[in-house]
């Protein structure tokens, strides 16, 4: 149609189509092209992303016994948006999982505020009821195709095969804020090693989760696999973890320690593994899983005798007179003494510390060491301390004192031992120079003075761990291995010199020896054990004194090396050195012979209600 | 006439534009019903299945039509028409409510919407009238028919079937009248309302920063001043006019904001003083000057002002619930993704996420997993953005550019008025249809259902456009055979 006026007009016609047609692919342009966030919203939309959780790691005493298991538990899980596509059956629901339909309304309300359940989501599966045993959820399990929304998930929980050893196994829980942030492994409602080894392990233990992507439609049914499972990924199960703890041991441990307070380390001389570590008063670990785990919790952290903390690692006493095999080996090192040096003791007329045992005049040391006799101890560390005189400001004897203090912590005293698995510590204190510089003066403190620490009173503080590794050192005849509990070789690489030479020690396992053929353990010895140890009883100004006992057996080849302190107590020899020797008993002979031994300390009850 | 010479007349480049948009229409109708436990493609209950029988009996219509004498569509327009009219007329009254809407008819296994038919035989009718002889569009005297030809359909349509979408579709025969001579004012026009419309309702609820009143009436006012400026200086060339019309402005806003110091003043009132002022202005002016031809902008200036006037109460009072909701959604007032934006926002994300070459044929999660809604008819474009990409939508909008700029083609080397007015009809109902289609789709219009043209599922529209395409084919392929004979 060319003879026509308005022929021009079909170029704004064909020219708003073109206009419309650029528009739109701009926009797509826009849309495809430059935006990327559609990517991820389309993702979301579609993907159902299910966790698959893997088992725990089981954990094993140090002869592969199971100690630590796995229990299945399941939880019913409800997503809010599916159940509102369809009429949900809430009677029958509530018959399944035996709960009054009050009940459900409570807790769907429950679910869906937002203030109370924070990760609250229509579109995603929230626990309606967690742990559950298989029997429990039977019926729901069933008829589970009735019920849209509802989906059943398994989870593990802890199995305890031993109601013992709380403290060195610590628990599981429910991770925390803190924990979210720090590592984006975990979700809202993971769990994780709260304490002990299955904290300090936990990586190891927990294993990695896996994931199930599956395609959800829009009322969110699930329609197959996302990508054919191409996102999918396994569980794989936590590694296995060995411990050097013997459960046999650390029961007949646990039981000896009923009704008092205090706590029992035993280690292997030769590895640095604990065989037993036992904090008193304790817990049922199998306590603090599943639904009463919070109440349970609550419970100890609230009790008066704080059950939650480690007494065996983290109180701290004065060694009292454990510490005078220390001594005797510094001062034969410092050759202050010789073996058969004797002192004089005037018994309980001894100035400036009476003895508490009736003994010849003159001893030697191995005699000093089986008497306990405070008098040659403090004869020896005043020769020891002022073997240079005092010059100036007291130079010779603060360096004497310096020595001493460098020996002592030689044998892991006085500090947190840092390359172990043992979380909690307390580092207890073996006083410096400084310290007594402002308390009395740079020229103000003399060995008179601190004379309370030739007999392991006065300022100095020790863990019973660390008097267990003392124990182990002096079997040893002159190394530790930092004490820990897992039994890999990872833990035993670094040897820990004393820096008392070897050749000294011979003498003062046989001052132990006699302290339990005829010292103050005399009463409890097993002469085939061959059993060497030390009593000691500190002054405890808020009540009666406390009793410790540190021991090793054999004395040929030390197998065990011990450290038992039992609060207010009184003597040593009366609560702790018998029973450190049933531990030893039940560690290198798999049994209790003097039951009737065992069964009055498992009677003594120290706590008063 | 026999065969032969039609099948050399026919314009091989339509037919195979229209076979390749309505084949890769079926594939996506395939992929968005299809879900993922499906086996055989084969499976004629499904949506697909349905489909590929419609494209059959669709093309075995558009071949028998091809044998049609076409004299037939200009003899016998208006007894189509008027039949059609009859049927559009009777369908609500047999119908069934489909989700508000009554205009499908059920004739045994299938379903029809006669509305989809109406559009062609409409266009045969204003074909017929427009080509008579010695018709010419001088003045509107003589659109008043053409415009009850496409105003009656349409009334029906929207009233008595309750399909807005389908009854705004006869807007698009404006350009083919515009084609044939109507005032180049009433389509600018028609898109000056749609701006005065968008601004008054956008800006509605923002206040000025001077006085009372609402920025939306504000900017409507200021606007139409613009507008009747532009058209005394440029079209008018009456300086005189522009600075009177300049001067009146600038004096009423004046006073409002002189009076504003002492009394808070509602400016939305100034402005409206300002257009009477402009109006009583022009008359005097068309009066004593003898200037006639200012009548119209007096019209366009009093339409447009009480347009406006009248849009909020329009807008609240006479718009249903859910298309206020749409509109408002869409210029972005009301945000809500899970309402009324649910599905232009699924939609989005579908198109979004297939990037620059989608995710594969089937593999699109958003439209299989049937978060977009309607995903095989209205928003059928979404599979495509999301299973073919950036490649593949843009592809598409090529497709049909080049298939409407070919009908134009053909309209243009039409030497009989009747053809180039029908074809110039097809060309405008389906750029009309692929403009609102995925405009919608791009979040760009309002959400109005009509479908994809040869691409959306449902027998009606690919019935009524391969009739309506197969028609300007036949008329075309006699073009050949007039100049042959």
């Amino acid at each position: 149609m060319i003879n026509d006026k308005n022929y021009n007009r079909r170029y704004v016609i064909a020219g708003i189509a073109v206009l419309v047609v650029l528009t739109y692919i701009v926009r797509l342009f826009v849309l495809q092209v430059i935006d990327q966030s559609t990517q991820g919203k389309a993702e979301t939309n579609a993907q159902l992303r299910q966790t698959i959780y893997p088992s725990r790691g089981l954990i094993y005493d140090r002869n592969g016994e199971l100690i630590v298991a796995n229990q299945p538990i399941y939880e019913v899980t409800v997503t809010v948006h599916e159940m509102q596509n369809t009429v949900f059956d809430t009677l029958g629901f509530c018959e399944k999982l035996q709960i009054t339909p009050e009940a459900f309304n409570e807790r769907m309300q429950q679910i869906c505020n937002p203030r109370k359940n924070r990760g609250f989501s229509r579109f995603s599966p929230q626990v309606f009821m967690g742990q559950l045993r298989q029997e429990e959820i039977a019926a729901l399990q069933q008829e589970l195709y009735k019920y849209d929304g509802v989906y059943i998930r398994y989870r593990t929980l802890r199995d305890y095969i031993y109601p013992i050893a709380s403290h060195v196994l610590g628990s599981v829980g429910e991770v925390n804020q803190r924990d979210l942030e720090r590592d984006k492994y975990y979700a809202i409602g993971d769990y994780s090693g709260r304490d002990g080894v299955e904290r300090t392990y936990e990586k190891a233990l927990r294993g990695e989760k896996g994931l199930k992507v599956l395609m959800r439609d829009s009322r969110g049914r699930v329609q197959g696999r996302y990508k054919n499972g191409e996102l999918d990924r396994s569980a794989v199960t936590g590694e296995n973890l060995y411990l050097g703890l013997d459960i046999q041991t650390q029961l007949v441990a646990e039981k000896l320690m009923h009704g008092k307070v205090g706590s029992i380390v035993a280690i292997e001389p030769q590895t640095g593994e604990v065989l037993a570590l036992v904090s008193s008063p304790n817990w049922d670990p199998s306590t603090l899983v599943g639904q009463d785990r919070s109440a349970n919790y609550q419970a100890l952290l609230t009790d008066s005798l704080k059950p939650l903390m480690n007494r065996a690692t983290q109180a701290q006493y004065s060694p009292g007179s454990t510490f005078k095999v220390l001594q005797a080996l510094i001062g034969l090192q410092e050759k202050v003494i010789t073996q058969s040096t004797q002192y004089v003791c005037n018994g309980s007329g001894s100035r400036p510390i009476r003895c508490t045992h009736s003994h010849g005049r003159y001893i030697d040391l191995e005699e000093g060491i089986e008497q306990s006799c405070n008098p040659y101890f403090w004869s020896m560390y005043k020769d020891l301390l002022q073997r240079k005189g005092y010059v100036g400001e007291n130079e010779g004897f603060k360096d004497c004192y310096q020595e001493w203090r460098d020996h002592v912590m030689s044998f892991g005293l006085g500090n947190r031992f840092d390359d172990t698995d043992i979380r909690e510590q307390a580092s207890g204190a073996i006083p410096s120079v400084e310290l007594y510089d402002k308390i009395y003066g740079k020229t103000g403190w003399k060995a008179l003075t601190i004379r309370s620490l030739s007999i392991g009173q006065g300022e100095i503080l020790v863990t019973p761990l660390q008097l267990a590794n003392q124990a182990a050192a002096i079997a040893n005849k002159g190394y530790y291995i930092t004490p820990h509990l897992n039994k890999s070789d990872s833990m035993k690489s670094e040897i820990h010199r004393t820096s008392i030479d070897e050749k000294y020690f011979d003498v003062v396992h046989r001052g132990m020896a006699r302290v339990m053929s005829d010292g103050t353990g005399r009463w409890y010895n097993v002469p085939e054990l061959q059993i060497c140890g030390k009593t000691g009883t500190v002054e405890n100004p808020h009540g009666e004194d406390h009793a410790l006992f540190i021991g090793f057996a054999p004395q040929d080849d030390p197998k065990i090396a011990i450290a038992v302190a039992v609060e207010n107590a009184g003597f040593g020899s009366k609560t702790a050195c018998p029973i450190a020797t049933l531990v030893i008993e039940q560690y290198l002979t798999g049994k209790i012979t003097r039951s009737w031994l065992y069964d009055e300390m498992e009677k003594i009850n120290l706590i008063k209600n | 006439m026999n065969n032969r010479s039609i099948i050399s007349g026919i314009d091989w480049w339509t037919i195979g534009l229209f076979l390749v948009i309505a084949l890769f229409g079926w594939l996506n109708i395939y992929g968005s019903s299809y879900s993922f436990d499906q086996t055989s493609i084969w499976d004629f209950s499904n949506r697909a299945g349905k489909q590929l029988v419609w494209l059959a009996t669709a093309i075995v219509m558009g071949g028998i039509i091809l044998m049609i004498e076409e004299k037939a569509y200009d003899v016998l327009g208006y007894i189509f028409y008027g039949a059609m009219i009859l049927l559009l007329i009777i369908t609500p009254l047999l119908a069934h409510d489909i989700k508000g809407s009554l205009s499908w008819l059920t004739i045994g296994p299938i379903s029809l919407q006669p509305a989809e038919f109406a559009k062609c035989f409409t266009a045969i009718a204003v074909a017929k009238f427009m080509s008579q002889y010695g018709y010419k569009v001088r003045g509107f005297r003589d659109l008043i028919v053409p415009f009850l030809l496409i105003g009656i359909p349409m009334l029906i349509i929207m009233i008595a079937q309750r399909e807005t979408g389908s009854a705004l579709v006869f807007g698009s025969f404006l350009l083919v009248f515009y084609r044939q001579g109507m005032s180049g004012y009433v389509l600018s026009g028609g898109v000056v309302c749609v701006v005065l419309f968008l601004l008054v309702i956008l800006f509605s609820e923002t206040s000025l920063p001077i006085g009372l009143g609402n920025m939306g009436q504000l900017l409507s006012t200021l606007v139409i001043h613009a507008i009747v400026i532009a058209l005394l200086g440029f079209k008018q060339r009456d300086i005189r006019a522009v600075i009177i019309v300049g001067i009146g402005v600038v004096v009423c806003y004046g006073i409002g904001l002189l009076v504003n110091i002492w009394i808070p003043v509602n400016m939305n009132y100034i402005g409206i003083a300002s257009l009477i002022f402009t109006v009583i202005y022009l008359l005097l002016h068309a009066l004593v000057d003898r200037r006639s031809s200012l009548g119209w902008i007096i019209g366009f200036v009093i339409l447009v002002t009480s347009l406006c006037q009248g849009c909020d109460f329009a807008f609240n009072n006479i718009l249903q619930e859910h298309q206020r909701t749409r509109i408002e959604v869409l210029l972005g007032m009301k945000d809500d993704p899970k309402g009324a934006g649910y599905n232009v926002n699924q939609s989005l994300i579908a198109i979004g996420s297939g990037q620059v070459t989608g995710k594969g044929f089937l593999q699109g999660t958003q439209t299989k997993l049937k978060f977009v809604p309607e995903q095989d008819t209205d928003f059928i474009f979404c599979t495509v953005g999301e299973e073919w990409g950036f490649v593949g939508s843009a592809g598409l909008l090529l497709l049909y550019l080049a298939l409407i700029l070919r009908i134009i083609y053909i309209a243009e080397r039409q030497r009989d008025k009747f053809s180039m007015i029908y074809a110039y009809c097809v060309a405008a109902i389906l750029l009309f249809h692929v403009t609102i289609n995925i405009g919608m789709v791009l979040g760009l219009l309002p959400v109005i259902g009509i479908p994809l043209p040869f691409f959306s599922y449902g027998g009606s529209s690919l019935w009524g456009f391969t009739i309506l395409l197969a028609i300007m084919l036949r008329l075309d392929a006699a073009r050949v055979n007039k100049m042959q004979g």
